[in-house]
């Protein structure tokens, strides 16, 4: 007897063929931040011919056999600003991404940022503070870093009721100590001198790169780097663990676990953006968004996706800060400026993400 | 056969002060089909959520091959019982393999990925189920019904012992309903040990090998469906009085329960 063909289970079966994305389309997003990266190190001010560039990356990073043929400002502008500043907006573009896609998953919604949890207004109090107290660069850094984790600690411990933190409760208390941190702000901001403290701290939470040295790539990269590791390994489980925690916990995950490994890594990487780069927006709602489109919702090849992507996007915006204009346009600022629209598009393109 | 499923003594409250239902015992062997009845509220979602550890019981126990819960990772509990849960839509229009596959999850460590074994595995069960032509056909895309029997293949994909369903059968239609109802019949004909709550007191003639009644605060009656599914033991359950109708037709003899409208 024939089937009909609503009935006929097509002869795929065992041999069916998943969707993944081509090969094509890894190379294409990986080869986005490698590009970016390159000609950011040519790019710049202060202009450098292209062969000095390419020498003294070989010289100093190789160790190739080439004599200096070059000024010391140029081995400085290259080595010491250009390429510090591309590599942190590399893992910070990276991080901010990851966190976005890990939190969007987790939370079960595709539109969540990374600092819904109140780290940003957080270390913004923490960075204002140092700034008012005057304490070194260091000082501010750690001051920012420390109280971007005590605001996602509190959002927590305030979130744990019954042994176990519901996401919704997250949520709303993310809200509440982001609320609280950002009226401790305007305190500052309002006994602040208005003649330099006020404008510095203002000018320090529109977010750039512009300041990164050697010596803060060195401090940054270990936290971001191990919490990008760490999101990678447990890509795949958010898939599970965004069906809900009921269904994730019959499925036998851990949510508690799971959801404190996600809430540590993220902190991490948004504590320590926030702490030498200012406050970022954008980026980890943009990206993991862009993505979906291109790889799919499956979580297992969106994170890294959203890695490739966040890295080459976040150069790419910097380069424009550092080129676009006269004086440099303060990151945070561009970030929104290009986000914003692109995410409006990529709503109405993908009618809010959900379905 | 031996006792797959045992609640001993089992009592369950959101507080200390009130309880939703007290004093349950059920035993399910090996290859039972338990269905579960009450009205609406009653707690049976609360029961099957106490049976795989979701939530704490009160007092009592609950006993996996005479082993208690308690005793039992989450991780172990996920490798011996699986839960159907009421058909829904996800927030990511994962494809259906994707669900399956999430299934996998009790038998992976904390950083592994499903592997080529599992995707495989995965596709013969949707296969078994004839859903095989949904894979790669996104979750969030496909009828109620065909999600349903996704979120099941997803349980096998688990090779638990015991499998819980709640309500497999809500807001389907007939279609969907009979689709479903058929293949938790076959699982149970190949010795699946089965937990049912169901809205519908007639489908327990179809699949059904015992039933366990509950009311507002615990257990009405339980046993053999010939013994328990009679009028009073249905019009005491559900606080309505309700009639059985038989008839034998060409095609066999079929019985249902309806109440009365007066």
């Amino acid at each position: 007897m024939m089937n009909t063909p609503a009935e006929r289970i097509p002869e795929a079966g065992i041999e069916y063929i998943e969707k993944k994305p081509s090969k094509l389309k890894w190379a294409l997003m990986a080869a986005f931040p490698i590009f970016l990266f390159t000609i950011s190190l040519f790019l710049g001010r202060y202009s450098v011919p292209p062969n000095q560039v390419i020498c003294v990356l070989g010289q100093r990073l190789f160790s190739l056999p080439i004599e200096t043929f070059w000024t010391d400002t140029v081995e400085t502008v290259v080595i010491r600003v250009r390429l510090p500043r591309a590599i942190m907006a590399a893992l910070v573009g990276a991080g901010l991404s990851m966190s976005g896609a890990s939190f969007q998953g987790m939370f079960q919604n595709p539109l969540v940022s990374p600092f819904i949890l109140g780290v940003s207004a957080g270390a913004s109090f923490g960075a204002a503070t140092g700034l008012i107290l005057e304490l070194p660069a260091l000082g501010i850094q750690a001051l920012s870093f420390l109280f971007g984790l005590l605001a996602v600690v509190i959002t927590y411990l305030t979130a744990h009721i019954y042994k176990v933190t519901p996401i919704l409760m997250l949520v709303l208390s993310g809200m509440v100590v982001s609320t609280f941190f950002q009226a401790m702000l305007s305190l500052i901001k309002f006994i602040a001198d208005d003649e330099e403290k006020l404008p510095a701290i203002t000018f320090w939470l529109m977010g750039s790169l512009g300041s990164v040295s050697l010596k803060d790539l060195g401090i940054a990269a270990i936290p971001i780097i191990v919490s990008i590791a760490c999101l990678y390994m447990v890509r795949w489980k958010l898939n599970v663990l965004s069906m809900g925690e009921r269904e994730s916990r019959a499925l036998g995950v851990n949510n508690e676990l799971f959801k404190a490994i996600i809430i540590v890594c993220t902190t991490v990487i948004s504590s320590t953006a926030v702490a030498f780069c200012g406050i970022i927006g954008w980026v980890g709602q943009v990206i993991p968004h862009f993505c979906r489109m291109i790889v799919g919702p499956d979580h297992k090849v969106l994170i890294p996706a959203t890695m490739m992507v966040g890295a080459g996007y976040l150069i790419m915006i910097d380069n424009l800060c550092r080129l676009l204009t006269a004086t440099e346009i303060p990151l945070g600022i561009l970030t929104a400026v290009i986000g914003a629209p692109v995410f409006a598009y990529l709503l109405r393109k993908t009618r809010g993400g959900w379905n | 056969m031996s006792v797959k499923l045992s609640i001993k003594d089992a009592s369950f409250g959101y507080n200390d002060s009130q309880s939703v239902w007290e004093n349950i015992n059920i035993d399910v062997r090996e290859g039972e089909c338990l269905c579960l009845l009450g009205p609406n509220g009653c707690g049976k979602t609360t029961l099957l959520n106490c049976i795989n550890g979701t939530y704490a019981l009160k007092e009592g126990s609950v006993f996996v091959n005479n082993k208690n819960i308690k005793e039992m990772s989450i991780i172990q509990l996920a490798q011996t019982i699986g839960i159907v849960f009421q058909e829904h839509s996800a927030p990511f229009p994962y494809s259906s393999l994707e669900v399956v596959r999430m299934g996998r999850t009790p038998h992976l460590g904390l950083f592994e990925t499903p592997s080529e074994e599992d995707t495989r595995l995965a596709l013969s069960i949707m296969e078994e189920l004839g859903i095989a032509h949904l894979a790669g056909k996104s979750y969030t895309h496909i009828s109620g019904g065909e999600r349903q029997l996704v979120l099941i293949a997803r349980t096998l994909c688990q090779q638990p012992e015991i499998i819980l369903f709640d309500e497999p059968t809500s807001h389907l239609d007939f279609k969907n309903q009979a689709m479903v109802l058929r293949t938790i019949k076959n699982l149970s004909q190949k010795g699946m040990t089965i937990v049912m709550t169901s809205h519908f007191p007639n489908h327990v003639w179809d699949i059904g090998t015992r039933v366990s009644m509950l009311g507002f605060g615990g257990m009405v009656v339980q046993g053999p469906v010939e013994e328990v599914m009679t009028e009073k033991n249905l019009s005491k359950t559900y606080g309505v009085e309700t009639k059985i109708y038989d008839a034998k037709s060409g095609i066999g003899h079929i019985r249902f329960c309806a109440p009365n409208l007066g």
